[in-house]
C-alpha cells in the first residue's frame, strides 16, 4: 500500500478562489516526485480549476469525486 | 436517428472551404496553444494602492505563481504604501512626507476602496464579507505569493519621493529598481498589467 499512501492533505473546505489552488501549490512544493496529495474543497469552481491547474503544472490529477458538496482531488506530484 | 452534416456550398470562397474536410489543423492549433503561455513572465505594475486593486493584484500574482508562472510585482506611487510593514504609522523625513502618510495610512491592511470607502466603513464591510465567504485578505495573499516565489520590486523613485526607508518596509523585497528595469522586462517578453 505504500505506493498509494497519501503523503499530504490540504483542507480547503470553506475557502474561495484562489486559496484551494494556492494552498495546494504551496503544499505540493514540499513533496517528492510521485507523492500523492489529497485536497478537500467546497468551492464549486475547484473542479474546473484543479483540472486546468493539473494541465498547466504537469501534476497528475488521478482521482476526483464529490460527496455531499465536498470535492475531493488526489494529485500526484510530477 | 443519424444526422448527416453537409458542407455548405456558398458561404465561403472555395479556397477557404478546401481545408474544412481535414480535421488535423484544429488539433495542431490546440497542441500549440497548450504550452504557448507557460513560460512567459507576468509583470504586475501596481500603482493605484486601492483595496480592490490590491486584491486583484495579489489574487493574480498568487494564482499565476501557483501555476508555475514566473511573476513580478513592481510597486510604485500609491501602490507603494501597502509595502509598509505593520506597526509603522508615520513615514517620511520632512513634514510633507509625514503628512502624506498621515493622510494615507500605510500598510496593506489599510488600503482604501476607490469607491464607497465611507471613511473605512466600505473596506470594513468588504472584509467582513470576505471572511464569511472564505476569501483571503490581500495581506495573506501577498504572503502566499511571496512563499510561491513572486518577486516584489519596490520603485526607487517612489521610495525617495515619499521618504520611505528600507526598514519601514516588509521583508523579502527585491532591490529597488526604476522604469528602465520595468521596460527591459517588457522588452524581454513579460506580460505587463498596469493596475
Amino acid at each position: 500500500m505504500s505506493t498509494t499512501a497519501i503523503a499530504q492533505r490540504v483542507d480547503a473546505r470553506g475557502l474561495s478562489c484562489p486559496l484551494p489552488i494556492v494552498r495546494t501549490a504551496i503544499a505540493i512544493k514540499a513533496l517528492n516526485a510521485g507523492d500523492l496529495i489529497e485536497v478537500l474543497a467546497t468551492d464549486p469552481g475547484s473542479t474546473k480549476d484543479f483540472t486546468a491547474w493539473a494541465k498547466t503544472t504537469g501534476h497528475e490529477l488521478i482521482e476526483q469525486s464529490v460527496d455531499d458538496g465536498v470535492f475531493r482531488f488526489v494529485l500526484k506530484r510530477k | 436517428m443519424t444526422a448527416t452534416i453537409t458542407k455548405p456550398e456558398t458561404f465561403l470562397p472555395p479556397d477557404l472551404m478546401d481545408g474544412l474536410d481535414d480535421p488535423t489543423p484544429f488539433e495542431e492549433l490546440e497542441a500549440v496553444d497548450e504550452g504557448a503561455n507557460k513560460t512567459g513572465e507576468l509583470l504586475l505594475i501596481f500603482e493605484s494602492g486601492d483595496l480592490e486593486r490590491t486584491w486583484a493584484t495579489t489574487i493574480l500574482a498568487s494564482s499565476a505563481a501557483a501555476s508555475g508562472q514566473q511573476v513580478s510585482i513592481f510597486f510604485t506611487f500609491w501602490g507603494f504604501f501597502p509595502l509598509v510593514k505593520k506597526g509603522v504609522r508615520i513615514t517620511g523625513e520632512n513634514w510633507m512626507q509625514k503628512m502624506l502618510s498621515f493622510m494615507n495610512r500605510p500598510g496593506i491592511d489599510h488600503a482604501k476602496l476607490s469607491r464607497l470607502n465611507f471613511m473605512g466603513m466600505g473596506p470594513w464591510m468588504m472584509k467582513k464579507l470576505a471572511k464569511r465567504y472564505g476569501v483571503a485578505e490581500p495581506g495573506e495573499l501577498l504572503e502566499m505569493a511571496q512563499a510561491l516565489g513572486v518577486r516584489l520590486i519596490p520603485c526607487q523613485m517612489s521610495m525617495d519621493l515619499m521618504g520611505l526607508k528600507r526598514e519601514d518596509l516588509i521583508d523579502g523585497l527585491e532591490e529597488p529598481a526604476g522604469a528602465a528595469t520595468v521596460l527591459q522586462m517588457i522588452a524581454d517578453g513579460a506580460t505587463p498589467l498596469f493596475i
